[in-house]
């Protein structure tokens, strides 16, 4: 199938494609869900934004230093990194086409996303056992809504990966398999990088202030 | 207002006090919608249609007939909008002198919150993503969208948040809070009630379905063009498509964050926008006005690029200017981003930054001017003929005009800060929205209603129509425009001044004369499909078109090209008719063509049910429901089988068909 426009001398022009072959089906799928997740992405800034503009009104409150703890964090962030790469793991055991090592490298992705999602709840309740409820103030309203926002996006993560486990189990690595596990790469790699914004400015920063 | 005592595990805080049976208006309105409600099922069921329904429309995942859809509901909810604006210059040209009008406070605050909600997302939003679903796969030589499912399921959600703000009218209320429900009036302190969860919710339900949508579009656009169709080749109401997707996907996520904080104010008591414990009320309102300007925009650019197309077609000529056009829009599609804060410029942020949203403003109406000039320049020395559409597109350009300066005017902070919350600037929106995106739709719906529906809507009540919606519309709104520099806000219920009554009696007159436009549309439309054997277009191409969606039948058939077209021009179907292409009659090859499917619409009405629930804390319900959403989502990702072929013998029958046609024509 050509393109070309030009009207070469002496023959007439082509108005119809009469050779056309089928579109391989799923083919816009990855553009599409790159503009999802800039949208998602968009989402977020929304509440990086809040927490910039709201993060320092403590309303006489607990402020980052009280309710932070560091070790915490630096040991959730860890397992989210490694998540990520357990999901590298899995895509290049897909490279390779075999589907079980593909299946075990994500179901080591969905625990350490699992274990992720119990530290952050850990924190997040002892965070309101000390009074820092997401009411307290409109600071702890943005960081709630900020980190739970994230921790919402790991979960179904984690509900996607678990249904490309019995996927993959049932149908192996076919073409919209191995679509489905690239969107879902997308995905679990744009939350990390979300997480290393959350780490920064709301963590780090916030020990700082 | 309830307290939390009251609300009961079952049924949350939806009691029988919920119905408004102590309003007679409410009572006689449901009363109508029932009976007519009832006559439209009885008529489906009694014709056996549930069926064709089901299979043919509501599960149907093709473009055109999700496109169709969009516009009835688009329709439908026009009558709703305008029956509150009705009621609204009924009530302000009754209330002087005492009287308290007909409309009591909490009723009448509905009614204006309503107004605008539904014209705005219910009534522009659907006709614009009707006119792109309908028109650019056709424009583009495609045979449907990139996702043809995700389009089913974000018609649904649409329809979605139509069906709660109709369900406010009856169960409970709608927020009494004008139409974009500021904090901290729209918080739990000041609006106790279910009216602006009722507005979170169809908000919320239907913005997924625009994201989607426009998701769905700018991927559709920029991969599924026929081959030799460069960007600058493009039709330029695809252009302006694409340029209204970039800005859906770059602004109905912040709607989607915006409602969602305002939410968990409301449901979980959060401090982002109260007014004490460190929230900022300011927050929500410049957040809002991120999302809402470009909105605007979003409604407008498609039907510049209507009157684009209509223009070139009905002067016989080419556009003037393509290519300034092309940049226009794309330079308006960036400068909307950084206006938002001349919605409020009386916030108080200091003369820089009211200077520099000021000055970003008026520079809008530079690329707006050399559009309009290039719609002048195409007709200049055109062989003009005065169709219905062209006639839409003049009536537009005189109109638009004066509110473009209207709004050039209202963009000089120091004069904002006068006719801010003015009636001036009520006329000068309505004086933008019906001029530019009203009448463009209906160009628009004349233009595209023969490739459709396989016949032309008829002119002479179609004329009648025209002739009574604009000087109508002048009417309703110039009154205003006096109003407004007399210093009167917007929103009033009750009036002091007697003086001022006869401009709300002129107002409410040109609002008669509007209805009685609006009835004629709807006679034409039955006019026509009673006429439909004389009006019947069966060329494909009843305007002397320019762009590819002409150069198929109408309607067309169910995979919209036989042979995917090749552009070599701009105007590739004016170029293929100038050079005079041959129809292939042989060698047709099976199409692959998606499968519908009733996951759209089932997914949409969980969302729907979950929306309703959260609306009335009846936890249970929206738990369930919302895992209904989930488990219906995966169910639908394990089905892989979602296309089917159409084969060779169908696609030579229907383009034999068409060829007699063709030859019958001549």
């Amino acid at each position: 199938m050509t393109t070309d426009t030009a009207t070469t001398a002496g023959l007439p022009p082509r108005f119809y494609d009469l050779e056309e072959h089928d579109h391989p089906e799923g083919s816009s799928t990855m553009l599409g869900f790159w503009i999802y997740l800039m949208s998602d992405c968009l989402i977020f800034a929304i509440l990086f934004a809040c927490f910039a503009v709201l993060g320092g009104n403590y309303a006489a409150g607990p402020s980052p230093r009280d309710v932070f703890e560091l070790p915490l964090v630096a040991l959730n962030t860890a397992m989210l990194l490694f998540s990520s790469i357990t999901y590298g793991f899995s895509m290049l055991a897909m490279r390779a086409g075999r589907p079980g090592l593909t299946r075990v490298w994500l179901a080591v992705t969905a625990a350490f996303g699992l274990a992720f999602l119990t530290i952050e709840l850990h924190e997040f309740t002892h965070m309101i056992s000390i009074g820092a409820t997401p009411q307290r103030s409109a600071f702890l309203s943005a960081f709630f809504t900020l980190v739970g926002t994230h921790g919402l996006h790991v979960t179904f993560g984690v509900i996607w990966i678990v249904t490309m486990i019995v996927q993959v189990g049932r149908h192996g690595l076919i073409a919209a398999n191995q679509r489905r596990l690239m969107c879902l790469s997308l995905f679990w790699h744009f939350l990390d990088i979300i997480w290393i914004g959350v780490f920064t400015f709301v963590y780090l920063m916030g020990m700082l202030r | 207002m309830t307290t939390p005592s009251d609300v009961s595990p079952i049924l949350g805080k939806l009691t029988l006090a919920a119905l408004p049976l102590d309003q007679p208006i409410l009572v006689v309105t449901f009363i109508v919608v029932a009976i007519l409600g009832a006559m439209l099922l009885g008529a489906i069921t009694w014709f056996r249609q549930w069926g064709y329904l089901w299979r043919e429309w509501l599960t149907s995942v093709d473009h055109k007939k999700i496109g169709i859809m969009y516009l009835i509901l688009g329709t439908i909810m026009l009558l709703r909008g305008f029956a509150d604006a009705i009621m609204m210059r009924l009530q302000q040209a009754m209330a002087f002198n005492g009287s308290e009008g007909y409309l009591p406070p909490h009723h009448y605050d509905q009614i204006f919150t309503a107004h605008g909600v539904i014209m705005i997302f219910f009534v522009g939003m659907p006709f614009v993503t009707g006119f792109m679903n309908y028109v650019v796969p056709l424009q583009i030589g495609a045979r449907d969208v990139a996702f043809p499912f995700l389009n089913n399921f974000s018609f649904w959600m649409t329809v979605g948040g139509v069906i709660l703000v109709m369900m406010s009218l009856f169960v409970g209320e709608f927020a009494k809070t004008g139409w974009l429900a500021y904090p901290p009036l729209s918080g739990l302190t000041y609006s106790p009630d279910v009216g602006v969860d009722y507005w979170i919710w169809a908000l919320q339900i239907a913005g997924v379905g625009t994201t989607l949508s426009g998701i769905n579009l700018l991927v559709t656009i920029i991969k599924m063009r026929a081959p030799g169709m460069s960007l600058m080749k493009m039709p330029i109401f695809t252009w302006t498509a694409l340029c209204t997707n970039v800005l859906i996907v770059a602004t109905f996520p912040v709607l989607t964050a915006v409602l969602a904080l305002q939410g968990l104010d409301r449901y979980l008591g959060m401090n982002f926008f109260t007014s004490d414990l460190g929230g900022n009320a300011m927050m929500y309102v410049n957040l809002i006005w991120i999302w809402g300007h470009p909105e605007v925009y979003i409604l407008i650019l498609p039907l510049f690029g209507v009157f684009s197309e209509v223009t070139s077609t009905f002067s016989g000529k080419r556009l003037f200017g393509y290519t300034s056009m092309v940049y226009a829009t794309v330079v308006i599609t960036i400068l909307s981003y950084l206006v938002w804060l001349h919605h409020f410029f009386t916030m108080g942020s200091g003369a820089s930054v009211n200077s520099f949203f000021g000055i970003t403003t008026m520079v809008i109406s530079i690329p707006t001017g050399a559009k309009l000039f290039n719609w002048l320049f195409t007709m200049y020395r055109g062989r003009i003929r005065f169709e219905l559409p062209m006639m839409w597109t003049i009536a537009f350009m005189l109109t638009f005009v004066v509110g473009g300066m209207t709004g050039v005017l209202l963009a000089v902070p120091p004069a904002d800060f006068v006719l801010h919350n003015s009636l001036f600037l009520v006329a000068h929106f309505h004086n933008v929205i019906i001029g530019g995106v009203l009448f463009g739709s209906f160009a628009a719906i004349n233009f595209w209603f023969p490739k459709a529906f396989g016949f032309r809507l008829d002119p002479f009540w179609g004329k009648v129509s025209f002739w009574c919606w604009v000087p109508g519309f002048w009417l309703a709104f110039m009154p205003l425009y006096i109003l407004g520099l007399m210093g009167i806000t917007r929103r009033m219920r009750v009036f002091d001044d007697p003086s001022l009554q006869i401009f709300f009696v002129i107002a409410g007159f040109g609002v008669a004369v509007i209805a009685c436009g609006i009835a004629a549309m709807l006679i034409q439309f039955g006019v026509s499909i009673l006429r439909r054997d004389r009006l019947r277009d069966t060329t494909g191409d009843p305007w002397a078109g320019r762009t590819l969606e002409w150069s198929t039948s109408s309607p067309p058939p169910e995979y919209n090209f036989a042979f995917t077209p090749v552009a070599h021009d701009l105007d590739a179907w004016y170029d293929m008719k100038q050079r005079g292409h041959e129809r292939p009659a042989a060698g047709f090859r099976t199409i692959q063509m998606p499968r519908n499917t009733g996951a759209g619409i089932v997914l949409a009405a969980f969302s729907t049910i979950c929306g309703f629930a959260l609306i009335w804390h009846i936890w249970w319900l929206a738990a369930g429901s919302f895992l209904a959403v989930l488990v219906t989502a995966i169910a639908h990702t394990f089905d892989y089988d979602r296309t089917f072929r159409i084969p060779a013998e169908t696609i030579a029958d229907t383009e034999a068909q068409r060829a007699r046609a063709l030859a019958a024509a001549e």
